[in-house]
């Protein structure tokens, strides 16, 4: 926003502002903006910025998704023996098990409560009992180790005419271990693994393609559209509201109905490119990455599955650039149509020399705009073709490594190299989109 | 007639909309009926040039209803003499009604679309003014055609498919038409199937709790932040004001990892609560600069009538600037609205309970090889028609929520 906007309105209190230190009525108008902007600050700080740092940590980190249940303790208790005569011994067993194959757990400390009546003769070496209440522990659970701690016990007369199983006490277990994502462990493995593959810059590749073309189709089609509209007529409502369907409806129904449309085998569209010979079998749009064409002798592969991806971005959001410049269009005042009207110029020329010029600053304010958006955006192509066939951007790279190749570190040092590509292009946003925008 | 660039114009827009009618209807027919037709592309074309140049036989002024019968009969003819009396490759014999239906309709939007395109064109040398003026009335043509079919061709089989079943599909994808002798039941087989067996209901019911609890919570926590940044003056509120929409920069996928790993062992991942921490912090901000922006609208001098008379800040707000602000409330909670009932990567990435699947989550699982493609259309349709309805209801508010808050994609 402007720095002049909070000239141009006063703020509610009538103290003048003055220059340096603060009123104490400024102080108070200061202190109670900051307590209804904390909720704001708060959730975005732990929901957005916390994360975008934690991206930077886990980056360096060996860590894969099977870390992030760290190891436990288990335990489950038996006894032998019947403990339900007076005076016979019995054995109370503890059965101790690190659920972690790679962790060891430091510290096990296990307790449970005895019932009444129940009097321990060999405690074993690890266990201390004090009245009814059993402590036993341990420096160590090497990871995937099992142990067991046994002790021995009679029960007397009162509790033979009444047993309830020790069983019924549920032990309770607690150990600690080492957490991977806290502790001192780093690595650059992540992001040699990332720049060290062919992949990685391929998969950039892709990025800028997708990115480019797709805003640049959606801002093109959106522009058409609006030229269409700009003039009232019967239906124009309709019309708009029509155009604008891509855009509302949820991301998962329309990627799954181009999905099914364009389907190969069964697929509406392919049907009608047969039905109008247009082609001989059916093509798999999603997942060819290359089709030859032949242009002037010269053969080209043409990267179908990314450009029909494109196609959908470019279909998806055409309806937003369509309704901004459309609003645009409508604030350029008609004496400018007019005037060139009267001086002769065609439609073509009025589009090129008066409507073009005046849109320039909305469309390049959305190009910046979707270009970043269309760089960030998953959702799409992961429900399209899930990154196969020449597809795969930076994020649906993010959720490959992370999440199907189960590295959630990898997966992190890509998000690192998005977010330093945005860097750059909030630099751009604030050089050019924001001086426009006032 | 005089021949000369008029002319030359015209013969090409007559063939392009005589291409576009014929395989147009051609394409419909065989949708909406399920006839194999397909289209003699070159009798259309034809048919539209020749109906083209019968209208321009005549200047402009004296082109008369009967002129234009005749053109219209041109293209009929053409079109039955270039196929050979098959203009969809069928005999005219099969389901003869409604081939003479496809053909009038041709003969006729070819006719209406000619005499739109050449209404002041004459046959001869055109100046530069009517040549743009011919190219530009048959972009506008074609744009229309083409927007149209791009919107409603994904959503009609959407729709269509639903009601289907696999059988049929699988045999002739190209038949979209649904008996409707059928009956209701067998017609809603797949959407009768969601609700019971695939507890459709409950997804419904979790979307809808979620979507409505993110709105309260955006406007709880975005409300008294606008209202600061807007009237309250402190130190940094420009910069604030400036930097709120870089949040709209930042991508989801790069904080699904840590959210995933901070919330898995927090024990938030698979629930609702952790979804309702997440979806209100991505539209926090969206909807503070949306609103701010409305508030500076508001005349202040009615705030400090308010404060005068004793009313307290939070008075003032409650009393006078929320009623003031209704319509900018409502544009804020339709689009909040909309992003939370839309959303798919959270929904996606942190549940794994179907018991608390919202309809996102519902309708991806449905996308196995398991389940027939009718099932996943209709939970398609399912997550979609709320939503639809909903925006063509308050079109205007969310149109203008829409382009206020130079929205997210």
């Amino acid at each position: 926003m402007a720095p002049s906007n909070s000239t141009a309105h006063p703020p509610a209190t009538t103290t003048p502002p003055r220059k340096g230190k603060l009123g104490p009525m400024a102080r108070r108008e200061a202190r109670l903006a900051l307590w209804m902007l904390a909720p704001t600050f708060l959730i975005v700080m732990g929901i957005v910025l916390f994360p975008l740092l934690a991206n930077f940590w886990i980056s360096v980190k060996p860590v894969t998704l099977s870390d992030l249940r760290p190891p436990t303790p288990v335990v489950s208790e038996r006894v032998r023996g019947d403990f339900d005569i007076a005076g016979q011994e019995f054995e109370i067993q503890y059965r101790l098990r690190n659920s972690s194959r790679d962790g060891d757990i430091t510290d096990v400390v296990l307790t449970d409560t005895l019932p009444a009546g129940i009097t321990v003769i060999d405690p074993g070496d690890v266990c201390t009992v004090t009245g009814a209440e059993v402590r036993c522990a341990l420096d160590g659970l090497p990871a995937g180790e099992r142990t067991r701690l046994k002790m021995t016990a009679v029960s007397d007369e009162s509790f033979a005419a009444n047993p309830v199983s020790p069983r019924d006490s549920e032990p309770t277990v607690t150990g600690t271990s080492d957490n991977i994502l806290t502790n001192s462990e780093f690595t650059l493995d992540n992001f040699a693994r990332i720049f060290d593959s062919h992949e990685f810059w391929s998969v950039l590749w892709v990025t800028i393609t997708y990115t480019v073309f797709g805003t640049l189709g959606a801002l093109v089609l959106g522009l058409f559209a609006a030229q269409m509209l700009n003039k009232p007529f019967a239906g124009r409502s309709i019309i708009r509201g029509l155009f604008l369907f891509p855009y509302v409806a949820p991301v998962i129904a329309v990627a799954f109905t181009w999905v099914i449309l364009l389907d190969p085998f069964n697929g509406t569209f392919n049907a009608i490119l047969q039905r109008m010979n247009l082609a001989d079998e059916g093509v798999n749009f999603f997942g060819q990455r290359d089709i030859p064409i032949d242009v002037f002798g010269l053969t080209i592969d043409f990267p179908l599955a990314l450009a029909t991806v494109i196609a959908f971005e470019a279909w998806r959001y055409f309806p937003l650039s369509f309704l901004f410049i459309l609003a645009r269009m409508q604030s350029i005042s008609s004496d400018m149509y007019e005037a060139a009207e009267v001086d002769g110029a065609t439609p073509l020329q009025q589009f090129w020399h008066i409507s073009l010029p005046q849109l320039l600053g909305i469309l390049s304010t959305l190009f910046l705009l979707r270009f970043i958006w269309t760089f960030n955006k998953f959702d799409d192509i992961f429900l399209l073709t899930g990154g196969a066939a020449g597809t795969r951007t930076l994020t649906v790279d993010v959720y490959e490594q992370g999440f199907a190749l189960s590295n959630l570190g990898a997966g992190a040092a890509v998000a690192v190299a998005i977010f330093i590509l945005l860097l750059v292009f909030a630099v751009f946003y604030f050089k050019f989109v924001h001086r426009e925008d006032s | 007639m005089r021949i000369g660039t008029g002319l030359l114009l015209g013969l090409l827009t007559g063939l392009l909309w005589g291409t576009i009618a014929v395989a147009l209807t051609g394409i419909s027919l065989t949708l909406i009926t399920g006839l194999p037709a397909t289209p003699i592309i070159s009798a259309g074309a034809l048919g539209g040039a020749v109906n083209a140049a019968i209208i321009m036989l005549r200047a402009p002024a004296d082109r008369t209803p009967g002129l234009y019968l005749v053109a219209f009969a041109g293209v009929i003819i053409t079109m039955m003499l270039v196929s050979f009396g098959a203009p969809f490759s069928l005999a005219f014999s099969e389901s003869s009604l409604i081939q003479a239906f496809g053909v009038g309709l041709i003969a006729l939007t070819v006719t209406f679309a000619n005499r739109a395109v050449l209404i002041d064109i004459q046959s001869g040398m055109l100046k530069r003014y009517k040549i743009d003026l011919v190219i530009v009335r048959t972009l506008k043509g074609f744009g229309f055609v083409f927007f149209s079919v791009i919107v409603i061709l994904p959503f009609y089989v959407m729709v269509m498919t639903s009601l289907k079943n696999q059988q049929d599909l699988f045999l002739n994808p190209l038949d979209l038409s649904i008996d409707l002798t059928q009956g209701a039941a067998s017609l809603f087989d797949s959407y009768v199937e969601l609700f019971t067996k695939f507890n459709f209901g409950r997804f419904l019911l979790i979307s809808t709790i979620v979507s409505v609890c993110t709105v309260l919570i955006t406007l709880a926590f975005s409300i008294p932040g606008a209202y600061a940044v807007a009237r309250l003056k402190f130190p940094g509120q420009t910069v604030l004001s400036s930097s709120i929409l870089l949040i709209y920069l930042v991508p989801m996928i790069v904080l699904v990892i840590p959210l995933y790993a901070v919330f898995s062992q927090l024990g938030l991942r698979n629930t609702v609560v952790g979804l309702l921490i997440v979806y209100p912090a991505t539209t926090v901000p969206v909807a503070l600069y949306m609103l701010q922006g409305y508030f500076r609208g508001l005349p202040a001098e009615l705030e400090e009538a308010g404060l005068m008379d004793g009313l307290s800040r939070f008075g003032v707000i409650w009393k006078i600037t929320l009623p003031l602000a209704l319509p900018a409330l409502a544009s804020v909670s339709l689009y909040v609205f909309m992003i939370a009932w839309n959303e798919f990567l959270f929904a996606f990435m942190f549940l794994d309970d179907p018991d608390i699947f919202t309809l996102s989550r519902g309708v991806v699982s449905l996308n196995s090889s398991e389940v027939p493609r009718q099932h996943l259309m209709a939970g398609a349709v399912i997550a979609t028609v709320p939503i639809l309805v909903i925006f063509l209801w308050f079109e205007r508010f969310l149109v203008q929520g829409l382009t206020a808050g130079s929205v997210k994609g």
